[in-house]
């Protein structure tokens, strides 16, 4: 348990350094001078420029560029963002924390809805349940993210009284932390609904494979021979089995989810990550791009080192080895 | 896989034939936007801004007079263009890294999965859009970097293929007949792991439809080309969306559920005719 926990974590840092060299080759990759595509801001002075680049160590060789890159990203020091004339660090944080708050809700509906609905659909196969399921799953998982959005965001205008855009009603002062509470899940709303749908799809289809694949073992056989009863069996044995696979495919999907968290977010002005890479590309804020990239990367690592824990702690086999 | 019982076991099942037709009607509107399309995309009818559907603009028009129907019908060309030449890169990068690895093994395969599982983790739409923001928006950078980035699931199949098939007694009997890898990569391994290809080619299709419609739509790639996920970008823009105008809105989404779900069903019909062991499993792996 222990060498595999360590293994796994060996490899999630390679991987976050394989993420780091990526990023530094890419944003070295921008045409033209980096001192002016990553500083260029009419507000900084000749003397902050040249403090900047010496802090980056842009007028070194590239090597020494590089190790520089590290230990600034290690340090927290993530340049400053052009458009807020602010620490990098300092406005992707409160994003990130936005961006959990819609993604984390969304991620666990998703998982349960989806596991749920293939442990159905696989214990009942070639029924109608198991077609609706199955046909719902696959037209949830060719929706585009954002155009699901859009249908909503339409939907809810027609209804009216739910807010489409943002996550705080702008202009009003809260009385009270319930109220700001209730204003703010309002707002989740849509973005929750879109984000679980276009995930659980993925979800529900391999469940489902794996919960068939589990039925046609001897072990599930030979209980029903013994008169366990069909529910109990479904229960105890097939699904803690069938999940094994489902978890392992999952964290491999996560990177899908936070692609559809960025997509979900800048449909409904959501102010998470995904909006702040949106409004970077826009306003050409090369810095923050960079950052929000690493943060997502990040993100997405420490899931799939999560996931693998999980399933360490499901599979007894990973356990004792 | 030319014979004829591939074919009638393909068109013998029932996700496999939709699948098809819809790639069919989709190639034809395609090819034919020139004949088809009612008006030129982009001709404008200053007095018809943002009508709904009528006998003269049967979707409808959007914010500056253009007929969508038409638009619908032009975008089918770049939608497509970009799935088959996107993917057209990540099957050539996937099968290399696949065969290599797979043939090759040792310290080259391990080096080759370890990257291979990289991209495989990393949100490719995500470092879609940072690639493209950096490196500048052409249609040939999209499909550059979709491909490049969708390869994974193929070098993956490709890879496990190929350990089955270097252990076969012709390749055996091959090298002692004094044949080079390249040889032997050529002639036995590749044309054996192909067929296993095609099933994940279609799927590949449909994501790099998907992942160019999400690109698009961000504003990521050129505007100015008449894609579905373009028509999206525009309506959501201009604000036709808070406006209610479901005629803008509703028809280019639809084009891309069709689109991908036609792709999908082939892969997925392809993978339980051609790979019936295989089954299951290999649709999500590249989403």
């Amino acid at each position: 348990m222990g060498r595999y926990i360590a293994k796994r974590a060996l490899t999630s840092i390679i991987t976050f350094f394989a993420v780091l060299v990526l990023t530094f080759i890419l944003f070295r990759l921008l045409p033209g001078n980096p001192v002016l595509l990553l500083f260029r801001n009419p507000q900084l002075t000749q003397q902050q420029i040249a403090q900047l680049s010496a802090q980056f160590g842009l007028n070194r060789p590239l090597y020494e560029q590089f190790i520089l890159f590290i230990v600034n990203v290690f340090r927290g020091n993530w340049g400053l963002s052009f458009y807020y004339r602010a620490p990098v660090t300092q406005v992707l944080f409160p994003a990130l924390l936005n961006s959990i708050i819609l993604i984390l809700p969304s991620t666990i509906l998703a998982i349960l809805i989806g596991v749920g609905l293939g442990v159905i659909s696989g214990w009942k196969r070639n029924t109608l349940t198991d077609m609706a399921v199955l046909s719902s799953s696959l037209v949830l998982y060719a929706i585009p993210t954002f155009w699901l959005g859009i249908l909503l965001i339409m939907l809810a205008v027609r209804i009216g009284g739910i807010p489409v855009s943002g996550m705080l009603s702008i202009g009003v002062s809260f009385t009270s932390p319930t109220q700001y509470l209730g204003n703010l899940l309002r707002h989740l709303l849509l973005p929750m609904i879109t984000l679980t749908l276009v995930t659980l799809g993925q979800f529900s289809i391999i469940m489902r494979t794996s919960v068939i694949n589990e039925l046609t073992e001897d072990y599930v056989v030979a209980a029903y021979a013994k008169g366990m009863s069909e529910s109990r069996l479904i229960r105890k044995h097939v699904v803690p089995n069938a999940l094994l696979p489902t978890v392992s495919i999952i964290a491999i999907s996560i990177g899908t989810v936070v692609a559809g968290a960025v997509l979900t977010e800048t449909v409904f002005s959501w102010p998470g990550v995904g909006t702040l890479i949106y409004d970077s590309i826009a306003r050409r804020d090369y810095p923050v791009l960079q950052g929000a990239f690493l943060i997502v990367a990040l993100s997405v690592i420490i899931s799939n080192f999560i996931a693998d824990l999980v399933y360490a702690y499901l599979d007894p086999r990973v356990k004792y080895s | 896989m030319s014979d004829h019982s591939t074919l009638k076991r393909y068109l013998g099942n029932r996700k496999g034939s939709l699948g098809l037709a819809i790639l069919v009607v989709l190639v034809f509107m395609a090819v034919l936007a020139p004949v088809i399309s009612p008006y030129k995309a982009t001709q404008i009818d200053p007095t018809a801004i943002l009508q709904p559907p009528s006998a003269k603009h049967l979707l409808g028009t959007n914010e500056v007079g253009e007929d969508i129907l038409s638009l619908i019908i032009w975008g089918s060309r770049i939608s497509l263009l970009v799935g088959f030449l996107a993917t057209f890169v990540a099957v050539l990068v996937g099968t290399a890294v696949g065969v290599v690895a797979g043939y090759i093994g040792g310290f080259t395969d391990e080096a080759l999965m370890r990257i291979t599982d990289f991209f495989l983790v990393i949100p490719a739409v995500v470092l879609a859009i940072v690639v493209a923001a950096v490196l500048g928006n052409t249609l040939l950078n999209v499909i550059l970097i979709i491909g490049l980035l969708s390869w994974p699931s193929t070098a993956r199949v490709v890879r496990s293929a190929t350990l089955v098939y270097k252990q076969m007694p012709f390749v055996e009997a091959s090298k002692c007949a004094g044949a080079g890898t390249a040889y032997i990569l050529r002639r036995h391994i590749l044309p054996n792991v192909l067929p296993l290809v095609y099933a994940n080619t279609s799927l590949t299709i449909a994501n790099s439809i998907f992942t160019q419609a999400a690109l698009v739509f961000l504003g990521v790639g050129d505007i100015n080309d008449i894609s579905w996920g373009q028509i999206l970008h525009f309506a959501y823009a201009s604000g036709a969306i808070t406006a209610g105008d479901y005629w803008y809105a509703i028809p280019p989404g639809l084009m891309i559920v069709v689109a991908v779900l036609g792709f999908a069903l082939t892969g997925y019909a392809l993978d339980e005719v051609l790979n019936p062991k295989l089954k299951a499993g290999v649709v999500f792996e590249s989403a």
